[in-house]
């Protein structure tokens, strides 16, 4: 690889575990906020504030601990991804292997999706507890060079530690999707008891106002950081996936059939979307260069690729030394 | 110079000491990475070899008439395996592809042996492991390019020698043994 591009991937190591950090403290903040006020508003007094302070602390604490540590099995449950071993998939497990030498990191768990959408993600931790997971139509629609390049764009985002920020992207925008959901839906039910005292209730009535608001905002903006971060990194893994197959055409090609096939992909859905190589929900695709969109435009990166093939081949280690 | 002075002198000379173990152990780090993508090419290599027994187990019924074509992989394989220069090892493992292709070309005339699993998988397996080979070179080149940049570039370039830390070939490609030579670093 060139020097430009190693200083760029560990600049991206970097970058993603200051953002991972970043991120998980937001959520710890905004769950804290939310547990304060809540509890404030609930019961009517400091003590209450204490109280939901509290149970949100042990709350964001174990659910962020938990997305970290478990969020990739969290992933793959919910895209009904099974594990495969070598006899069960031979090419898919070769060209795992093969790019996962190319990148110089540990074999990651290889998944089966069945779906004849074609498409493929990366998930976990970091590179010692990665797992690759592709459809399969993906393996019936491409041929061996087009795989390689899907996977080596996979395992790109593994070395990158992309695998890392979306995976807890994914799973604590899900996770404040589902509290703010929570909070609002209980108020409908007329939850909490609330005292009457005269002063205290104007406080209590401002504070359930704010928390009600950020109820509603916490999500809108949690979409909106899910947004913000796939489209440069696509570009990126696909440039580090010619490094790694040196072939350029394999990965072109695999993206233009992905993007002729018209098919959505039933189990992906809007916290998961932000994974896949190509988007999985393809009404979107039309819109992609608007803000709502999670991913880069395809034909754009198909044509940096083709700009590859065709002359601007990037260096390579050999050809540098 | 008062105290102010000292603490300044102090601070730079614990700022170079500092730079000076980040900088070594990164290039430690960078050193073991070399030293690991080179082993993983041999992993390969072997690889390459164990396949082969398999193949000719599952095979061998087919050749009855043509045992030589299998005595020639087995011949070969054993060839190949033996501890030599560069150069021989570069001819053996030509002799062996070309063993193995001759068994391929012979397959052809058995309709039933060319379409059949073993043959297929190991087709898939033996293209897998030749990438497997090429891929941990460029990866060794990658991890060589590296090092070599970081000992080669300033400041590093004053102390990285005097630290026993020395660049290292890459792996030349030569002609079409390109799959098959090796050649050792050091």
């Amino acid at each position: 690889m060139s020097g430009a591009a190693e200083a760029t991937f560990r600049e991206r190591i970097a970058q993603n575990r200051r953002n991972s950090l970043l991120l998980f403290v937001t959520f710890l903040v905004f769950v804290l906020a939310f547990g304060y006020i809540i509890g404030y508003a609930w019961v009517g007094d400091p003590a209450g504030a204490f109280f939901g302070l509290v149970i949100a602390f042990f709350a964001g604490g174990l659910s962020g601990l938990l997305s970290y540590y478990a969020g990739d099995k969290m992933v793959l449950a919910a895209s009904r991804a099974r594990r495969i071993e070598h006899d069960d998939a031979p090419v898919l497990f070769n060209v795992v292997e093969e790019m996962a030498i190319a990148a110089g990191l540990p074999m990651p768990k290889v998944y089966v999706i069945d779906d004849s959408a074609p498409n493929a993600f990366a998930t976990g931790r970091d590179p010692e507890h990665a797992s690759v997971a592709v459809t399969s139509g993906l393996l019936e629609k491409l041929d061996r060079d087009e795989l390689q390049g899907v996977i080596a764009h996979e395992m790109s985002h593994v070395r990158n530690l992309d695998i890392r920020y979306s995976m807890l992207v994914g799973i604590l925008v899900g996770t404040t999707v589902l509290i703010a959901d929570f909070f609002l839906r209980s108020l409908w039910w007329g939850g909490g008891r609330r005292r009457n005292d005269q002063g205290n209730g104007q406080l209590q009535l401002i504070l359930m106002i704010i928390a009600i608001i950020l109820a509603i905002l916490a999500p809108i903006f949690a979409r909106l950081l899910q947004l913000s971060i796939s489209r440069q990194r696509e570009y990126l893994a696909d440039a580090s996936a010619v490094e790694l197959t040196r072939n350029p055409k394999g990965l072109a090609d695999a993206l233009e059939k992905i993007a002729k096939d018209q098919e959505p992909l039933e189990v992906a859905n809007r916290a998961t979307a932000h994974l896949y190589i190509v988007n999985p929900i393809k009404r979107f695709e039309k819109h992609s260069r608007s803000l709502f969109s999670t991913h880069p435009p395809i034909e754009e990166r198909i044509r940096i690729l083709r700009a590859m093939e065709t002359g601007g081949v990037p260096q390579t280690g050999r050809d540098a030394g | 110079m008062g105290t102010a002075g000292t603490i300044i002198v102090v601070a730079i000379i614990a700022l170079i000491v500092l730079y000076m173990i980040f900088t070594y152990n990164g290039l430690v780090r960078r050193k073991n990475q070399v030293e690991e993508a080179y082993r993983q090419i041999d992993v390969q290599l072997k690889r390459r070899y164990d396949l082969i027994p398999n193949l000719l187990e599952g095979v061998k019924r087919y050749f009855r008439q043509e045992q030589q074509v299998l005595e020639e992989i087995t011949r070969a394989r054993a060839e190949a395996m033996k501890p030599q220069s560069p150069r021989e090892q570069a001819q053996s493992e030509a002799r062996l592809s070309g063993a193995i292709g001759n068994l391929f070309a012979v397959a052809e005339n058995y309709p039933e042996l060319r379409s059949s699993r073993v043959l297929l998988d190991f087709q898939e397996e033996l293209a897998s492991t030749e990438n497997k080979i090429s891929f941990a070179r460029q990866h060794y080149n990658d991890s060589v390019q590296e090092y070599n940049t970081k000992i080669q570039s300033f400041p590093a370039v004053i102390f990285a020698r005097a630290m026993g830390f020395t660049e290292r070939e890459y792996f030349e490609a030569e002609g079409p043994e390109r799959e098959s030579v090796t050649v050792s670093y050091d």
